[in-house]
């Protein structure tokens, strides 16, 4: 069976959420009324031009928007090495590692906070992974004075001192999470229960295009400024429309930031690239290739679980992609078919985090090392004057305890 | 008449007990539940991620989770209480996926096949009810919502509009097992809701000793007490028995004669 394609890609969510059959608003009813005053408050500060002048200023001269877009000669040029006469597609990076606080993370965050002081709100709370998240959520509520908890799992808060190190440094109080696996699902529940219980004064920053309805679509939003960057610098640059867009996917985030922008120009593929971890036969972080649609935090997307609906831990060497779920606009992108996801393994991502920074002078972070595998997969594979833009969503400072590690390195 | 209609009556307030399926001898701890007074049973359907509950009810989860506890145990458990308590109310409690894995008609004809009364799924808004509500009402089970203080008038409707059985106040904006809200505001809110609903309104969060219960019994059609049990089986283990059955008893007393006291 057919489905009918959609007018458009980028007219999602629906009225009430939902992607096709993916997000939605699946929270308990105590936060349900505050979940529809969100939507309220997003869809008037859309609307409001003050809102989004602000929002442009700090990106502009707080985050250093717009982020470079670069030509990787020298990795096209390796790439080329091993790839049949004619082929060899160039390779572009969004430089999104660039920003203030070293990844894309922080785009969402100013526009959340932003909304947060427009509904009156006087406390933050986010759950964070590897702690990027954590780190952006920090900063702001450093830079705009409201008091910051963030949610972390024991584990990660063991793996990631130096971002644990950062956000103490910029006031927030990190609570280590010890249920389940003590990751980044155990982070999000407590950070959950912690808004339940205090609804009336503290906004949740949500780090991901994930959970409850409008947070998918506010995130995308924020998040978009990448895209419609990348699409802008493209053009004037080579005077088309890339071929194909690559980003890494934990939540997703970063990569509907690049894609959603270019939804709705045929001609340009799209690849999301998720954490096979150990392999998809093994303990990885695939959603997409090795889960089921559910439900979790708050939306339906795919989900690793087993057969009775219990959640199964996902495992990736980057802390950033190692979630069980994915955001339910790329559930739906998968299934509409417009979207292409493929899984790289923690050797692959490995792999590909070192020739970047051999052949181009840049440690990136382990999240788009799976992005630039993917990259180095496809490029030989397509013609030489083909243009790939890959999301270089994060840089790798934080991750060279964990690559050292792995490389059997003492550091 | 159906078992809720019967549970519940315009002159004593009901006792209503929650425990986790499949964390200790669910069989005997539910027993041991009706001996002591129980009115209505919520049975907790264990899930890894229970985010709206406190830490002894995720301890519960976990401790059924790591004993093996699967959905077909916990339908298998139902269909024996009901085999020996004919007569008692039973409502499932847990979270949207383990109730949809299968599909929600999956689920709602083996919760009749049991002789499950209710559910209660406290992460499926009634703005996602499609996705439940309709396969439970046409096998005859009552889906339960949930009303807190934060369901203001103008959400309300919304709530009641296809829940059934009865209709669970939750008494504090928080997580189960925590602190217990002042009695004017759930007095003041059980009567809001009643001036919409003919729905019998229990409440629950938080309530812990005889005392708190008996207080609620008198503004309230039923109080729930769950995370006390839940203490009492994650310490006793499979001697929890006749501790449930003795707490329940002292709890039952206090709420059954709750108006009687008052008048």
């Amino acid at each position: 069976m057919t489905e009918q394609q959609p007018n458009s890609f980028r007219n999602q969510p629906d009225e009430r959420g939902h992607f096709g059959q993916f997000g939605g608003r699946y929270v308990a009813e105590t936060l349900m009324p505050l979940v529809l005053d969100l939507e309220r408050e997003y869809k008037a500060a859309k609307a409001d031009p003050a809102f989004k002048a602000q929002f442009d200023d700090l990106l502009e001269h707080y985050v250093g928007r717009p982020s470079p877009m670069y030509y990787a000669e020298r990795l096209t040029e390796e790439l080329r090495k091993d790839a049949p006469a004619g082929k060899g597609a160039q390779i572009w990076f969004k430089r999104d590692e660039l920003n203030h606080t070293g990844a894309h993370k922080i785009n969402n965050c100013i526009g959340q906070i932003l909304l947060a002081m427009r509904m009156g709100k006087t406390r933050i709370i986010a759950e964070t992974g590897a702690g990027q998240h954590g780190v952006a959520t920090a900063t702001v509520c450093a830079r705009f004075g409201l008091p910051c908890v963030i949610y972390m799992g024991a584990t990660d808060v063991a793996r990631q001192q130096p971002n644990v190190f950062r956000m103490k440094l910029l006031g927030a109080e990190v609570v280590p999470v010890t249920s389940g696996a003590a990751t980044l699902k155990d982070a999000m529940n407590e950070g959950l229960r912690d808004w339940v219980a205090n609804v009336h004064d503290t906004f949740y920053i949500i780090g991901t295009a994930a959970g409850p309805h409008p947070y998918p679509e506010l995130v995308r939003d924020f998040q978009s400024v990448i895209g419609t960057e990348a699409r802008a610098q493209l053009l004037a640059r080579t005077g088309r429309l890339p071929d194909l867009l690559v980003a890494a996917i934990g939540g997703g985030s970063n990569a509907i930031g690049l894609f959603h922008p270019f939804l709705d120009d045929p001609d340009v593929k799209m690849l999301g690239v998720e954490a096979a971890g150990h392999g998809l036969d093994k303990e990885h972080a695939a959603s997409l290739a090795g889960g089921f649609p559910g439900i979790l935090h708050g939306n339906k997307t795919y989900l690793l679980q087993d057969e009775d609906g219990q959640i199964t831990e996902a495992h990736s060497i980057s802390a950033g992609l190692d979630y069980p779920g994915i955001g339910p606009e790329h559930a739906w992108l998968k299934e509409t078919g417009r979207v292409d996801y493929t899984a790289v393994t923690d050797t692959e991502a490995l792999d590909a985090f070192q020739l970047l920074c051999r052949t181009e002078g840049i440690i990136p972070a382990l999240e788009p090392s799976h992005a630039i595998a993917a990259v180095a997969k496809v490029a030989p594979t397509m013609d030489r004057d083909a243009i790939i833009c890959a999301n270089l969503c994060g840089r790798g400072d934080k991750d060279i305890f964990t690559v050292a590690e792995a490389l059997g390195t003492q550091i | 008449m159906t078992r809720f209609q019967t549970a519940f009556s315009p002159t004593r307030s009901a006792l209503v007990c929650f425990i986790t399926a499949g964390d200790g001898d669910t069989a005997a701890n539910l027993d041991a539940l009706v001996e002591g007074g129980a009115d209505v049973i919520e049975l907790g359907m264990p899930f890894t991620d229970p985010m709206a509950d406190g830490p002894a009810i995720q301890a519960a989860n976990l401790r059924s989770l790591a004993a093996g506890t699967k959905t077909k145990d916990i339908f298998a458990i139902a269909t024996a209480f009901r085999a020996r308590h004919p007569n008692v109310p039973l409502v499932l409690m847990g979270y949207a996926n383990p109730m949809v894995r299968r599909g929600p008609e999956w689920f709602a004809v083996e919760a009749e096949k049991a002789g499950v009364d209710g559910v209660i799924c406290v992460d499926l808004a009634p703005e996602e009810d499609p996705d439940l509500g309709p396969n439970l009402r046409a096998h005859g089970i009552s889906p339960i919502r949930l009303a807190t203080p934060t369901t203001d008038a103008r959400r309300l409707p919304t709530v009641l509009d296809g829940s059934s059985g009865f209709l669970y106040y939750v008494s504090v904006a928080g997580i189960t097992g925590k602190q217990q809200a002042a009695l004017a505001s759930i007095e003041e809110n059980v009567a809001r809701i009643k001036q919409s609903s003919d729905l019998p309104i229990v409440v629950g969060f938080g309530v812990r000793t005889p005392e708190q219960a008996e207080q609620i019994a008198r503004v309230a059609d039923g109080v729930v007490v769950g995370s006390a049990f839940v203490e009492i089986v994650g310490k006793y283990g499979n001697d929890a028995p006749e501790y449930l059955r003795e707490y329940t008893a002292s709890l039952a007393k206090a709420v059954h004669n709750a108006r009687e006291t008052a008048a």
